[in-house]
Parts: structure tokens; C-alpha cells; sequence
């Protein structure tokens, strides 16, 4: 019967660092004033209950909700649409003129009974990005809910509702959220195939998602590409582009994307079969990935050293593309469908037990085949038996447990939770063991931690707008805590936040976690980890702002 | 939730027709920006219910306020046209007091979200009323200072909503509702114009405008700016969670340790069903086996606190707890709470549809109210969760039923207003915390006389003669203002022509 009270953090860790997002002014404590405990003295009795609020929505602390702040510049596009005259913000994507009926056809609608399980008690509303950023109904996972429900009742598809449903990151954060269990990941991914399939977009949009969708799955083209206008060479797309005048339409797209590539570094090959050091405890195989394999060939090669020192023998299977994340995140099931396929029977073929993905939107992915592929003949349980042995590189470490010995690294961690990797994989303490597992190692913790960075696959090319307000947020969150260095899961929050960072003129450097882990084996000192990692990737070639504007 | 035929919608004031709508919002678009004001039928549909959604209405217009300048035109351009208009905050009350009016507006104040700085030497702040409840607590734990009222839904309910429906809390019980926590308001007054109630200092002298509007559902004004008062956390707190086999010892055990003198921050109770729901959740752990768990949390001076957790263990004891632990850290205590937290909205795991009631009996019945109550789920073959502030007797009957299931949720809802009718024959209320909202307005004729009803229409006819602040709202009858309250004769000439309604 002697429950001790808690010792009270000078770092008043319930506040918001200055400079982050959602901190007020005069949250600091004041000097002298009288409502100053000592220190030391206990914590109050509503923090735990605070905490237990926080808890219930899947978050670890009240702080990693959405903050609030001024509603963002980008609400009044977002909420009437730029079509309606409100001059200021012009989203990037014009809006649709017709609406479309019946809403959804017989081929996969949003389920009913999935949206009958929303109670409509609001508790997804503080982690959703975009009901953070605008603050309205339409742009929250309820409202987006009612949206689909809407449709299912019978009413028209309004280009309204078209526009909100766009303007969801698939961030997944609602599903880690929802107490009632609503599968909303389920749900959107039905309602963007129905969009992708149904809607008439408009022709600049529609050419657009095209230059996109002919670029990116293609780990070849992507290595060819080195700037953006390029992409437009290698699809073919861009002749027909300027034929038709439309490229000066897309300026904030191609802005986007132009601002998004990263600094290439030489791509050593990897082999196609690494022994493991020591006891062999396990084969795995590497799913490369397009951007990653591309763009960040230094985190794959990281990745298989890490594993064979801790005793795996690790497969690159030669002939493995893209896995289809992106255009299933997307709604084009068919392009989806024949990637997937394409994968599991390379990974079949390279009889590995744990298929290793070190990106977090591509894990989320191939861990979804069994539901993507519950109606392709032959093809169902394959994909079932594929996706049960998907484990992302941290989990897999954390599963396994270290053999290699690690040396310190004396530095302040920021670690980004990526969305399809928190939130749509569930993965949040594996990676944290991980790091934490290397001596020297400190977590600092980022505000509004739930909320999604805005990269979101596509969404920034897409929507640059919103995510470019997002992005800005999470630098905003990563700079205010102080950390040497930020790590991340995903090439795509990697590109976006760095790229916000230097928007706001700063830099950071930003590694994946298993470049931290990979350091550490191989006992690269703490400065040349810093140095290697500000020069990567990334975080240099981003445009200041003025290209931007 | 199910859908459930929504009762007549609120009566529509004489000069509110859909020509003069279309006027009203080109009007609003000129005065608080084209951005913030919806018309379009999918987005006005989003808005159609808050926490409660077998009431649904269509708005005819949304704005979405940013700032007081907003609202006050909004208001005066709505009185202006007679249009009837309803604030909103997060849309999570549970007894649809946002439900909005068909031919009127709904004024969403979720983008009016800025703290001032915390006055940490008067412990107090000023917040907009679009502020999360979590939030203030944020600004003011750096000072040592909480805000004390923490509903379940402090995650996203707003302070305006808070106010509007005197939101409680777990620890209500030993620090008071929010009425206790406000001490000034600025409020846009149904005409458009502002005042300030209450103010900075702890008591202030004239009638206590301030406590009318607060709990008004909307009914009075809009409040577009709160102060709020800050308490001190205290010195130790203490957690424990006690598992009971039967649901009478843990109610007894409630009664024994107020009777004992003993003021718990908070005493909350949770039966098998809802604990089953929460454990699907969140996996918070609660003792197995149990029927019913107790969470108490004491909290003060650390001697005061671990003489009265000694007795309070021991009271425990003696209605045969089977199992009692104690939270050693901050981390257990937040697991304790994790499952009450999430408890309401969790019980979507274990059924298809469920009501929320929420209803209030002296403390010393809850034994022989929940045993009642667990007899007439029986009878009505239904499920009843039970997760409540067991401490201030407040109850939430949660009536689980399936709505795939013909006449199981008319069922469900007659059993919710049997409990309700149980509550006020023990000599209790028939809302806690929720509110009365469009919900339990019948209900009220029951627990008030006519002449007491009659009373309460006066205050509301004196800040909002013309009836277009969240009409349809708490009143059994509503009520035109300038009709002489007392007995009712006859059809009122506005009624008779068809424009109000009476019943
Ligand atoms: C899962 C769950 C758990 C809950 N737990 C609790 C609990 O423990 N305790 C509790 O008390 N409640 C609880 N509630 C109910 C609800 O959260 C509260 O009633 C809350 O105060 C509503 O706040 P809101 O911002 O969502 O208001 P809304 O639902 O938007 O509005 C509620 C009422 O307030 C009025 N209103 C809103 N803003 C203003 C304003 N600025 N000026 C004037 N009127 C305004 C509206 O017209 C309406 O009548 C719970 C709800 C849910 C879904
Ligand atoms: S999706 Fe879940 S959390 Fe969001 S409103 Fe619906 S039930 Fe509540
Ligand atoms: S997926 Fe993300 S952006 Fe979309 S509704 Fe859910 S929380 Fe909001």
C-alpha cells in the first residue's frame, strides 16, 4: 500500500516545446509566480486521466493529438473549393461540374454494415490531418463516413463530396483512433476504386495522376529520372503535355514533384544472396521498393548488413517491381491487382520465411493482399500465405532480438511515426526498442506525433497544398524538440519533411531507423552518422521557397 | 447507432421560408466570407446529427464561424430574417442539442480555437469556445494548474459545448461540474448583441445570469468567449481499481465510503458487459472474473490520502472485493482509467447499436436500482451495460441491441425510457451530464411541474423573445413568448394557423 506519487519533470512534458505546433504563448513556467510547485512535488490526478484519454484513442500521450492553432490558409479551397471563387488558394486539383448517379456500381461499394459501425462519437476527429488543418466535418473520418453513407442511401455522388473524399490523406490514423473498431481503411479504399473507375476528372487532373502513375511504380524510370521534367520525357507524357497546353496549368503539381527529388546517391548493386553472419537464424527476403530502391539505395544496403549480422541470410530477388502501394492507396485496383500478383510470385519463387519491407507504405501494402486479392481466382490464398509472412525491418529485429553488438551513438533521436507504419501496420514500439537498444540513444518524442506528415503517397503531388502545410507542421514539431537528427520508415515522409525543413530554412539530418542500427553495428562514430546523414538524401537538393510560390 | 424515426422536427418561425434562406446565405457569404458558408446538400448532410444519430436533420445553411465578428453577424442576420440558428462545438453531445433546424442555420464554432496565455497567479485563462477540453489543461499544466472538468469525450468535446451542456466529468464528484469552473462568459445574445456574464472575480454581485446560461444548450446565446478557472493538482493522488462479484457490493461499497466521510476525486463503476467492451478496445486489464469494478481515485495532502486509502480498502473489503490493486506508477493509473475512458465508445465491439442513457438517482439506491434495471432488461430481453460516475449517482445505462433486428431497437428505446422513469421515481433526475437536448424534452414534463416549466421559459423568452436560439430544444411545450405562462387553454392563434406547434 505504498503507491509513491510521481516525481514532476522540470520539462513540463504536458506542454508543447516552444515553436511546435498548438503551443501558446506563456506555457512557459514563470519564474516566482505563486502557483509554482516546488520541484519534484507530485503531478495532479487529472493528468492520468488526461493520459487515459489519450490512450483510448491509440495515442501514448495527450500531447501527440492534434494541436489545434490558427485553421490553415489552404480551408477555404478545402471547404467550398477553388472553383467557387475564393481567390486566395488554389488547391492544384479543379473541381468536378456534375454529379454522379447512382454513387457507387455493384463492383466492391463501401460495405454497409462496416458504415453502419460508426457511432458517430468523434473521437477520430483530433488525429485526422485534415480536420486538424480546417477544422469542418466534411474533412474528418466521420463526415467522410456520412459522405459514403450518403451515397449508399441513394443520394447522387456531389463533386462535393467527391472533393473531401480526394482530400483524405489515408493516413489511417481514424483506424488506430476508433474505439468502436470502424475499418475505414476498408471502406476508402473501396470508395477510391469507385471514384478512380466512375469519375470524369477534369482533363488537367486526369493527365496528371497519368504522368504519376506512369512514373513512379517503375523502379527503372525512376532511376533514370533526375529532374521532374524528365518524367514527363520517360512516360511519353511530356510531348503530349505541351501539345495541349496544359503544363502551365499544372504548376503547383510539378512543383511538387520538381521540390520532392531527392539527391541521388551511387546505387550499388545489391546482391542477390547475402550469408548470414554467425548462426544463421533465419532467410528473409528484401522487397527493394521503387522510391526507396531508387532514391535511397543506401537504406537497402543498410538494411541487408543489418540483417546478416543478425544472422539472417537475406534474398534481393532480382526480378521483384513495384508492389503496387501506390496505386492501390490510389484506387486503381486493376494496375494494383497485376503488381501485386507479380510479387508474391517472385517472393514464392525465392522460398524465403519472412518477406522484409523496410518502407512502410509498401509493408502496409503487401500485408493488405489477402484482402486485395479475396476475389482473384487462384489467387486468394497465395496472396494470404504472401502477406502472413510480411514483417516490417523493425519488427522483424525486435522479433528476433540482437545478437550483433552495438556500439554507442551518443545523440537526441527524433523518431517520426509513418503513417501506413503506426497506423496501418500498428508498428510503433518495435522501432522505438530498436533504437532504443543502441547505447546513447535518446528518444525525444514529437508533438502531435499521430498526425501524418502530409506526404501520403501520391497526396503531396496530388494535393500539394495541404501537404505542404502538414509537412511544414511536422518540421515545425521535429525542430522544436530539439533533436540531433530525425529518423524515419519511409522514403516519403523522409522527402516531404525534409523538404518543409528547408522551406522554413533549416536542415536536419534525417536517416532510417535501420541506417541508425546499421552506424551503430558497424561502430561509425556519432559525427560522421550526423554529417553522412545531412548530406543524404533529400535533405539538400530541396528548393527554398521562392520556386514554390 | 440505429435509425430511428426522429421525432417532429422543431416548428419553423413564421417568416422562415426557402426564398428567404437563399437570401439569408448570400447575405452570410458577403458578411463572414464565401468560405465559410454551406449549401451544398452533401456537405449540409454531414452536419446532420452530433453523438446522437437516430435524430437527424438537415440543416438548411452551415457557417463556420472563425472569429466573434462571425458570429455576431451570423446572429444578427438570422434575427434579422427570423431564422432559427444552432451553435455547435465538436458535435459529440449525446442527447442532440446540435441537432440542427431544417429551415435554419447551424453556426459551427470548432474553428474559433485560441487560448489566451494562462493567468497562473489567478489561475485562470480565456479561451474561444472551440478550445478541446484536453487542451486547456495543456496551457495550464506547465503552472501546476488542471482544468478540472474531464468528460470521457475531453479528447474532442469543446469548451463552448462543455458550457452549453454543463458537462461533468470523473471527477465532478470532489471538484464540481462546469459550472463550477467558469467564471465569465461573452455571449452573442439571439439579437445579435454581446454581453459579458459573470467576469473575472470569483463571485459577483446581481442575479447569477452566468449559471442560467451555463447548461442552456444553446438556447440563450452563443458563447464566444470563456473563462475558465484552474485548480491546483494536488499534492498525491492515489489509484485503485476493486473487482466485485456482484454488482449490489460494489454499489454498496460506493455508498459506505461517502457515508464514511470520505470525498474520492472520483469513484467510477463499470458491470461485466461494459468491462467485456472495453477489454475488446483497448485491453486495459481489469480483474477477471469480475462483475462489477470500482475505479477510486483519491487525491490531496499525501497524509490525508494514505490514511483514507487504508479505510477505504477496508470498506472494500468488507462487501467482499475480491480483488483490489493499487496503481504504483502513472503509467497503471492511466491503464486504470484507459478502460473507463474508453468504455461508451467501445460498447460498438460487442453490439451492433446501442443508447446511451444518462440519468441521475440518490447514491444510497444504486443497489436497488441496478438490480431493477438488470430485471427489466431481462424481461425485455435485452443487454444493458452499465459503465457511471457511481459516486454522484449519475448512471449511463447503456441499452445494447441490434438494429438488423426487427422492433429490437423500438425495445431498446422504450426499455432507455423505462430506466429514465425508474431514476425519477427514486427520486433522481433524467440527466447527469448529457443534457436534455431534443432527446429527453418529453421527459421533462415528468420531472417538473407545468408552473416550474413555465418559470424556465420566462429566462429563456428574456434573453431570446423571438424563439430562433436552438429552438426545439429541453421544452416538452414549446412555448411562444409574450403567451401568459399558467394553464393552457385552447389552441394559441399562431399554433392554430399553423405555424407553431404545441403539444
Ligand atoms: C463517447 C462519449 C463520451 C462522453 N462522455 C461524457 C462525459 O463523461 N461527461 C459529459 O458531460 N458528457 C459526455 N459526453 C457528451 C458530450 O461530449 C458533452 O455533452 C460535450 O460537452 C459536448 O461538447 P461538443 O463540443 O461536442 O458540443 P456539441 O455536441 O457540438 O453541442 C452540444 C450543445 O452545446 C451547444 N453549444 C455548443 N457550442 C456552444 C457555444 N459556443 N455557445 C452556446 N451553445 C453551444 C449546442 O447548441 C448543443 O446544444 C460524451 C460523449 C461521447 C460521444
Ligand atoms: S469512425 Fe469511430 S471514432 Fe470516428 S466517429 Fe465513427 S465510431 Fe467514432
Ligand atoms: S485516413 Fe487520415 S486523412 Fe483520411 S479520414 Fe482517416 S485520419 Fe483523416
Amino acid at each position: 500500500m505504498s503507491a509513491r506519487p510521481q516525481p514532476r519533470s522540470t520539462a513540463a512534458p504536458d506542454a508543447p516545446p516552444q515553436g511546435a505546433p498548438g503551443a501558446s504563448r506563456g506555457t512557459v513556467p514563470v519564474e516566482g509566480s505563486a502557483a509554482d510547485l516546488s520541484p519534484g512535488a507530485a503531478t495532479g490526478s487529472q493528468r492520468a486521466t488526461d493520459q487515459a484519454a489519450a490512450e483510448a484513442v491509440g495515442a501514448r500521450r495527450p500531447l501527440d493529438l492534434g494541436q489545434g492553432g490558427p485553421v490553415a490558409a489552404s480551408a477555404a479551397a478545402a471547404t467550398v473549393g477553388a472553383a467557387a471563387g475564393t481567390g486566395t488558394v488554389e488547391l492544384g486539383l479543379p473541381g468536378l461540374s456534375a454529379s454522379m448517379f447512382p454513387a457507387f456500381d455493384e463492383h466492391h461499394p463501401p460495405d454497409a454494415a462496416l458504415v453502419a459501425d460508426c457511432v458517430h462519437c468523434g473521437f477520430c476527429l483530433p488525429t485526422c490531418p485534415t480536420y486538424v488543418l480546417w477544422g469542418e466535418e466534411m474533412d474528418s473520418p466521420r463526415g467522410r463516413i456520412d459522405l459514403m453513407r450518403q451515397g449508399l442511401e441513394g443520394d447522387a455522388l456531389e463533386p462535393s463530396a467527391v472533393r473531401h473524399l480526394d482530400q483524405c490523406l489515408g493516413c489511417m490514423a481514424c483506424v488506430t483512433a476508433c474505439p468502436s473498431g470502424v475499418q475505414y481503411d476498408k471502406l476508402i479504399e473501396a470508395t477510391r476504386s469507385q471514384l478512380e473507375r466512375r469519375v470524369q476528372r477534369p482533363r488537367a487532373e486526369r493527365l496528371m495522376r497519368e504522368a504519376i502513375f506512369r512514373l513512379f511504380p517503375y523502379p527503372r524510370r525512376l532511376r533514370a529520372v533526375r529532374g521532374p521534367l524528365w518524367a514527363y520525357q520517360v512516360s511519353g507524357l511530356g510531348g503530349v503535355l505541351r501539345r495541349i497546353g496544359v503544363l502551365d496549368k499544372l504548376p503547383a503539381g510539378l512543383q511538387a514533384m520538381e521540390s520532392l527529388a531527392p539527391k541521388l546517391s551511387k546505387a550499388a548493386k545489391l546482391p542477390e544472396r547475402t550469408p548470414a553472419q554467425g548462426t544463421k537464424r533465419r532467410t528473409v527476403g528484401l522487397l527493394s521498393g521503387c522510391v526507396q530502391g531508387a532514391f535511397f539505395p543506401d537504406v537497402n544496403a543498410a538494411t541487408v548488413r543489418v540483417l546478416a549480422a543478425e544472422g539472417c541470410e537475406v534474398v534481393v530477388p532480382r526480378a521483384q517491381g513495384c508492389c503496387g502501394a501506390l496505386s492501390a492507396h490510389a484506387g486503381r485496383e486493376r494496375e494494383a491487382l497485376a503488381f501485386a500478383k507479380r510479387v508474391i510470385a517472385t517472393f514464392e519463387q525465392a522460398g524465403v520465411d519472412t518477406v522484409v519491407v523496410n518502407a512502410a507504405g509498401c509493408g502496409s501494402n503487401l500485408k493488405e493482399y489477402a484482402h486485395q486479392l479475396r476475389d482473384e481466382a487462384g489467387w486468394a490464398e497465395r496472396a494470404e500465405r504472401l502477406a502472413a509472412k510480411v514483417r516490417d525491418i523493425t519488427e522483424l529485429l525486435d522479433e528476433l532480438g540482437p545478437v550483433a553488438a552495438r556500439h554507442p551513438l551518443p545523440m537526441t533521436v527524433a523518431y517520426q511515426d509513418a503513417c501506413h507504419l503506426a497506423h496501418a501496420q500498428g508498428v510503433r514500439d518495435q522501432p522505438r526498442h530498436v533504437l532504443r537498444g543502441i547505447p546513447g540513444v535518446e528518444l525525444a518524442e514529437l508533438v502531435e506525433a499521430e498526425i501524418c506528415c502530409g506526404s501520403a503517397g501520391t497526396y503531396n503531388l496530388l494535393n500539394p497544398e495541404p501537404a505542404r502545410e502538414l509537412g511544414e507542421r511536422k518540421a515545425r514539431a521535429v525542430l522544436a524538440s530539439g533533436a540531433d537528427i530525425m529518423v524515419t520508415a519511409n522514403p516519403g515522409c523522409w522527402m516531404h519533411v525534409a523538404t518543409s525543413l528547408a522551406r522554413l530554412g533549416e536542415r536536419i539530418p534525417v536517416v532510417h531507423t535501420v541506417q541508425v542500427l546499421d552506424a551503430s553495428i558497424r561502430g561509425i562514430p556519432v559525427r560522421q552518422l550526423l554529417m553522412t546523414a545531412l548530406e543524404g538524401p533529400g535533405t539538400t537538393l530541396a528548393r527554398p521557397s521562392a520556386s514554390l510560390r | 447507432m440505429a435509425s430511428l424515426p426522429a421525432p417532429a422536427p422543431a416548428p419553423a418561425p413564421a417568416s422562415a421560408d426557402a426564398g428567404s434562406i437563399a437570401g439569408l446565405a448570400e447575405r452570410l457569404r458577403k458578411a463572414v466570407g464565401v468560405g465559410r458558408v454551406l449549401t451544398d446538400h452533401a456537405q449540409l448532410r454531414t452536419y446532420e446529427c452530433d453523438g446522437l444519430t437516430n435524430f437527424r436533420v438537415t440543416p438548411a445553411v452551415v457557417v463556420l464561424a472563425e472569429s466573434r465578428q462571425h458570429v455576431i453577424d451570423t446572429v444578427r442576420l438570422c434575427a434579422k430574417a427570423g431564422v432559427p440558428f444552432v451553435a455547435r462545438g465538436s458535435g459529440t453531445g449525446l442527447s442532440g442539442g446540435a441537432l440542427p433546424v431544417a429551415e435554419g442555420v447551424l453556426l459551427v464554432l470548432s474553428r474559433m480555437r485560441a487560448l489566451r496565455p494562462v493567468d497562473p497567479d489567478n489561475a485562470r485563462v480565456v479561451v474561444e469556445p472551440g478550445v478541446i477540453n484536453l487542451w486547456v489543461t495543456r496551457d495550464a499544466s506547465p503552472h501546476d494548474l488542471a482544468y478540472a472538468p474531464d468528460p470521457s469525450s475531453q479528447l474532442v468535446c469543446s469548451i463552448g459545448g462543455n458550457v452549453a451542456e454543463n458537462a461533468g466529468g470523473a471527477h465532478c464528484l470532489k471538484y464540481g461540474f462546469t459550472v463550477n469552473h467558469v467564471l465569465g462568459a461573452e455571449v452573442v445574445l439571439p439579437d445579435g448583441s454581446v454581453v459579458h456574464l459573470g467576469g473575472t472575480a470569483p463571485e459577483h454581485p446581481g442575479y447569477d445570469l452566468l449559471g442560467a446560461f451555463i447548461g442552456s444548450e444553446g438556447t440563450l446565446g452563443v458563447a464566444t468567449s470563456l473563462t475558465l478557472r484552474l485548480v491546483r493538482v494536488p499534492e498525491a493522488v492515489q489509484t485503485m481499481l476493486v473487482g466485485f462479484h456482484s454488482v449490489e457490493d460494489a454499489g454498496g461499497t460506493v455508498s459506505d465510503i461517502i457515508a464514511a466521510g470520505i470525498v474520492p476525486a472520483a469513484i467510477e463503476m463499470m458491470d461485466a458487459l461494459a468491462i467485456e467492451a472495453a477489454e475488446a478496445a483497448v485491453h486495459c486489464g481489469y480483474p477477471a472474473g469480475a462483475v462489477a469494478v470500482l475505479v477510486i481515485e483519491l487525491d490531496g495532502p499525501q497524509v490525508e490520502v494514505d490514511a483514507q486509502f487504508a479505510q477505504v480498502e477496508r470498506i472494500a473489503l468488507a462487501r467482499s472485493a475480491f480483488e483490489t490493486r493499487i496503481a504504483q506508477d502513472a503509467a497503471e493509473r492511466a491503464l486504470m482509467w484507459k478502460g473507463r475512458k474508453s468504455a461508451f465508445a467501445a460498447v460498438g465491439r460487442i453490439s451492433p447499436a446501442y443508447f446511451v442513457q444518462d440519468g441521475v438517482i440518490p447514491r444510497t439506491q444504486l443497489p436497488q436500482v441496478l438490480s431493477e434495471i438488470g430485471r427489466m432488461a431481462d424481461a425485455a430481453g435485452l443487454r444493458v451495460a452499465n459503465v457511471f460516475h457511481a459516486g454522484d449517482g449519475n448512471l449511463h445505462p447503456l441499452v445494447l441491441f441490434d438494429d438488423a433486428v426487427e422492433g429490437q431497437a423500438h425495445d431498446a428505446e422504450e426499455l432507455a425510457g423505462a430506466i429514465l422513469d425508474l431514476c425519477i421515481s427514486s427520486g433522481g433526475s433524467i440527466t447527469g451530464e448529457h443534457g436534455v437536448g431534443a432527446e429527453k424534452r418529453t421527459k421533462m414534463a415528468v420531472q417538473f411541474t407545468p408552473e416550474d416549466l413555465d418559470t424556465m421559459q420566462l429566462v429563456r423568452c428574456a434573453f431570446d423573445p423571438d424563439g430562433i436560439a436552438n429552438p426545439g430544444k429541453i421544452f416538452p411545450t414549446p412555448r411562444l413568448c409574450g403567451e401568459r405562462p399558467g394553464p393552457r387553454t385552447g389552441e394559441h392563434p399562431v399554433q392554430a394557423a399553423g405555424l407553431g406547434e404545441v403539444f
